[in-house]
Order: C-alpha cells, then structure tokens, then sequence
C-alpha cells in the first residue's frame, strides 16, 4: 500500500520519529513522493501497519524478508494453534506476491492451498447483485457474508426508480463492447424511426458520460434542461421523443466530464430517478463503449424494473467481434438478454463506380459468424453510408434526408425486428398469467 | 529505437491482436512483470490486460478503483527497462483510466498527448473534451491526428468522404494545437491489423503508409527538440 504525503493543496505532510527535529518543507511545485506501508485486516483486528524502509524495492525477496520482519515475527508467531489454522492469508496479484518464489516461501510457513487466498480476478464486488454468488466467489473467506446481502445495503433509488419506471413498456440498452462502431448513431435512429409513429412516446437517455454525442445527433446541441416541481424535464425533438444527456447539463462544448466512476454513477442514478419522463412507450438507453462503471449502475438501478434486452452493435472486423464478445458475456453475467446484434458499417458502395468495398474487412466471418456460433439473432447488416455522418452532424434524421438508400431500409427492417421482439414479450408475458 | 505500448483499455484490448502477439504468458523477474516482446531484438514491448485473462472473451467488469489499481501496477511494477518511447493507448473517455494513468506517471515526464479524431463534428466534439481534459491535467497537446480521413476507392480511384472531411484540421485551428495530419480509410490498413501484420512492411509505397510516417516523423522531431 503506497501512501501519498502529498496534499492536494500540494504541501508535503508526513510522520516524524520521536525526538527528532520536523524538516524544512517547502510548498512542491511538481513531482511528490510516496511512503510505503504494509498493513492488514482481519475480523475487527488491524495488523500493522509497518513501513517498508526507503528505497527498498519489494521483489520477492526483499516482500518475503520484510513478511518475516514484520507480519511473522510480530504478530503471526503471537497467534494460538487454532488461530493458525483458521486464518486465511489474503494478497493481491502482484508480481512480488504471486511469484513462485514467493509463493513457494509461503509455503513453507503453512500458508498454502485454501489458507493462501490470491486476489479473486473477477470479484463481482461486495455490493453488486452477484457477490457471493458467482463462480469466482468459490472459496472467498467473504462468500457466506456477501451472499446473504449484509454487504450491501440495498439502494433505495433502486427501489424509487422502479416505481418511476413502471409507466415505461419498453427498455431497450444499446451496447458495443468497442468504441466508434455506431451506436449512440443507431440510438438516436432507433429512436427516430420508433416515434414515426406518433400515437408513440419514445424517450433516448444517453449515459455516455465523458462522451455525450446524442444531443448533436438529434440536433439539440446547445439545449439546456429545465428543472420542475415534477423534477428534470427533458429535452423534446419531436412531440413525442424526449431526450436526456448530460451534455445538455454542460454549459459549453469544450467543457470535460473528468469523473471518476462514483460520480458517474450518481449522474446516472439521478438521470433514472429525477427526470421526469411520463408515460412512456420506449425507452432508449445509449452507452459508452466497454463493460464498466456505467454498465454495471444502469443495470443496477434498473433491477426493479424489466428491461427487454440489450442491442448489440458491431462492425465486421474482428479487432471489433473480440470486444464486442465480452460484451455479451458482460450480458450473461448480468442476466440481461440480448435481443439482437446490429453489424454497422458492414461494405461501402462506393457512389461512382457502385463496386462494393469492405473497408472493415469481416476476417473472421463478420457478426454472421459470431452470432451463429453464439446462437444470437443477427438483426441486420447497416452498410457504410457518407450521408449518414452528414446528417448526424448536421442534427437531422438519417431515416427522413435519405429513406430509400440500402442503410435506411437496413435499419428500417432492424427497427422492425425489435419491434415485434418487444410486443411477443408483451403476449408471451400475458399469456402465463 | 525502443518503443513500449501500455495498452490501458482494460475493457477492450486490441493492441495484443493488432501486433499478432496471440496470448503468451507473462512471466515475473525481480523487477517485475516482464512485457512482451514482438521480436527478439526486444524493440517493441507490450503491456496489456489481454495477457492476463485466461479466456479472451471473459469480459473485465470491474468499476473504477480496481481498473485504477491494475493501471497503477503496470505503471510500476513492469519491467520495461531501456526505452526511448512509452506510448500509452486509452480507452475512450475522460475517466477512471485517463486519471489513473497520468496519476501514475506524474513522477515520470509525460511528453505530451496525441489526440486520435473521425473527420465528423460527432467525433470531433468529443475530442474538443478531451482537449479540455489535457489542459486540466496540465498534458501537452502533441498534436491532433484526422483519422478514416477519406476513402480513395480500389476499382475507380474516387474518393469518397465516408465520415465527413476536414474536422480535425479545424478542430486543430480552433484550439491552437498542431496538426499532424490526415489517415486515409484503407481496407489493406484494416486487413493488416485483423491478421496482427506488421502494415509499414507489407504496404511502404501506399499513400496510408506515408501519412502515418509523415505524422511519426514529425512527432519524433517535436520530442527531440525538447
């Protein structure tokens, strides 16, 4: 463990041994430095903390001798038998700790097989809804604890935003484990193409956080939210299609969301809980690229409410498919289903010559492949199009400037697909009460 | 010259196939992990998360302090030994992984940062935030690079605007940074980055190659003169 003396205030603050003089500290204009402790917890006891002298790098001798120095012939040796023999020893994954080396020395101590714990590399975290329940909780001295839901207090706004919620028939995520494969674009256009019919009411929340491209897409950029009795009101494009982003919070272009994931997570909350969005057939939820802080909440606070599924896009190429397949393991691992997966910018015509291009070649077989080998619907492939960029940045809908070119039709027949996968939902629900 | 990448995108790691690096183990000397290498004579190394997992496909679900805390051992704990350039890619963003990274190096010099956009106004409003995003965290602007600037047809030679043109050169002028130029879309470019082949070797007369050595050779000298 790495202890900052720097201040964010930038004065340099730290421990002074007995009797000895404070040094001269001078205000650090750039640089820092760090002191290096080695601390543990078990039950209500803290071991420690010892400091690991200057300028000793910890390789695994040197982490093995300072164990021995401190942990073992200061604590460990004081235990009783039965103490030893309960006690599981817990690390992180790093080098000097999971060394052979190391490993083997511990050992020697006895602190082997079930009573060395390594650092579980997918520990769902003590508050999601899998801790304790999922394969790499297996062996984790904190399964019974996490698995009977002590560590997690249950989020009230979950159960607030379920009820928020109710008035809303379907959710839909749209997600892509890659980034730049089009799908705050098929958002906006699945969103479009659902309010064509206007005796619909169809809202687009966008959660991408750092990167809110929705408000330009649908031609709000520059728009503000307004705040009423009722809560958030969002921004309207057509009478009967609401967007949210917190690019409408931000009061300029240029301005930057530098958030950690506890901030995001709490904008996303408040999105979900705090807009007013009435009644609602859709509801559109955008998302960054990846399989992280904002997945993880959107799911999480949508738990009391029944999402439909999640649409998945792509492009051909295989430096996509390979994130997009964490992606729907990421889907699995949630439980959430999936209702289909949308290949973008699948061939480009070009408009002179009308030979086709795959400018992302599909050298693994393309979504094609992947979906018949994951047993996923593929709902369509979106060819490449270069009025569709134009009319995303120009704000307008893609479907209205240019409606009988291959890419809108592709998307219409997409759009219909989901379409009726969430009405089936609707009868099959129906028909087992 | 020695070059190291540190693939920070822990989500999505697609350095490892790009390089065809296939998914060796990473093994552990007393400083360290050691990267991997894609040749012998050691002159290009990588760090990524895509050496660690045990199934390519297992998806890395973690929330921001644990992506902070790989991103802080591969910051301190690889053993990247003699390097003339660490180049670090990030994910998309202005997140977690962006703080963690620089908060890491903060006791090394950051020469500065390279800004990757799409022509259209949709791309180029995103990296006008990470502009910001550089200026706050005191990075300097290397300069902006106008990436699938174009796509020069195979059969007719036409050139068609797939994703709008010109953004990132304007982009460049409004803020004041350098720009280092435009990257045409080229399936031989995409194709080469599928099969994990080295593009510079297969394609040195293509017009995507001299616009990538045109923009390395100008940030070369850029760092070179500091």
């Amino acid at each position: 463990m790495r202890v900052s003396l720097d201040g964010p205030d930038g004065w340099a603050r730290g421990w002074i041994g007995k009797g000895q003089r404070a040094p001269v500290r001078l205000r650090r204009q750039q640089g820092g430095g760090g002191v290096l402790v080695w601390a543990g917890i078990i039950k209500d006891e803290l071991v420690g903390p010892f400091r690991v002298e200057d300028g000793v790098k910890l390789n695994s001798q040197s982490y093995c001798q300072f164990l021995e120095d401190t942990f073992f012939k200061q604590w460990y040796r004081k235990k009783s038998a039965s103490f030893k023999k309960n006690m599981i020893f817990m690390q992180d994954n790093a080098p000097s700790h999971a060394s052979k080396y190391s490993t083997a020395w511990l050992a020697r101590k006895g602190i082997k097989e079930e009573k060395l714990m390594t650092w579980p590399p997918y520990c769902p975290g003590t508050t999601s809804e899998q801790a304790g329940k999922s394969a790499p909780c297996q062996g984790c001295p904190n399964q019974k604890l996490c698995a009977s839901g002590a560590t997690k207090a249950p989020d009230p706004a979950i159960a607030e935003i379920g009820e928020k919620l109710s008035t809303v028939k379907h959710k839909i995520l749209v997600l892509s484990g890659k980034g730049g494969v089009g799908k705050s674009t098929f958002s906006a256009h699945l969103a479009h193409a659902l309010a064509s019919d206007t005796t619909k009411e169809i809202a687009l929340l966008d959660v991408d956080i750092c990167g809110p491209s929705i408000p330009r897409i649908v031609g709000l950029e520059g728009e503000q939210v307004h705040q009423s009795g009722s809560g958030w009101s969002p921004v309207y494009v057509e009478d009967n299609l609401a967007v949210m982003s917190i690019g409408f919070l931000l009061s300029s272009p240029d301005d930057a969301v530098i958030w950690r994931g506890p901030k995001k997570n709490g904008i996303i909350k408040q999105f979900l809980r705090d807009v007013d969005w009435g009644e609602l057939d859709y509801l559109i939820v955008d998302t960054p690229p990846g399989t992280s802080d904002e997945h993880l909440s959107i799911v999480q606070y949508l738990s009391a409410t029944h999402v439909d599924g999640a649409i998945i896009i792509t492009t051909p190429q295989e430096v996509s498919l390979q994130d997009v397949r964490k992606e729907i393991r990421f889907c699995q691992k949630v439980k959430m289903p999936i209702i289909g997966v949308v290949e973008n910018m699948s061939g480009f015509v070009c408009p002179k010559c009308k030979n086709t291009s795959q400018i992302f070649p599909p050298s693994t077989g393309g979504a094609e492949k992947m979906c018949a080998d994951l047993k996923l619907p593929l709902l369509g492939k979106v060819p490449l199009d270069p009025r569709i960029a134009r009319s995303c940045d120009e704000g307008r809908s893609f479907l209205s400037e240019v409606p009988d070119s291959p890419a809108a039709e592709a998307y219409q027949k997409i759009v219909k697909t989901i379409q009726d996968y969430c009405s089936n939902r609707v009868t099959e629900e129906q028909s087992t009460i | 010259m020695a070059v190291g990448i540190l693939d920070v995108d822990l989500c999505g790691p697609s350095i490892p196939r790009m390089l065809s690096m296939g998914r060796p183990d990473v093994h552990q000397c007393d400083s360290g992990w050691v990267p991997v290498y894609t040749d012998t004579q050691k002159s290009l190394a990588l760090m990524s998360i895509g050496f660690l997992l045990e199934d390519p496909d297992e998806a890395v679900v973690w929330r921001g302090p644990k992506k902070n805390a790989l991103i802080g051992q591969f910051v301190s704990d690889v053993a990247w030994g003699e390097l003339d350039v660490l180049l670090v890619d990030t994910p998309p963003g202005t997140s977690d992984e962006h703080l963690a990274v620089l908060e890491n190096l903060k006791k090394h010099r950051v020469d500065g940062a390279i800004l990757v956009t799409t022509p259209q106004a949709v791309s180029t409003g995103d990296v006008r935030r990470e502009i910001t995003f550089c200026k706050k965290t005191g990075v300097r602007i290397l300069g902006i690079v106008e990436n699938m600037s174009g796509f020069v047809c195979p059969h007719c030679s036409e050139c068609s605007n797939v994703f709008s043109k010109g953004g990132g050169e304007e982009l460049a002028k409004t803020t004041g940074s350098v720009f280092l130029g435009c990257v045409p879309l080229d399936p031989l470019l995409s194709a080469s980055i599928e099969e994990g082949r080295d593009f510079t070797q297969s394609f040195p007369d293509s017009a995507t190659f001299s616009a990538i050595s045109s923009i390395s050779q100008t940030l070369l000298n850029s760092l070179q003169t500091d």
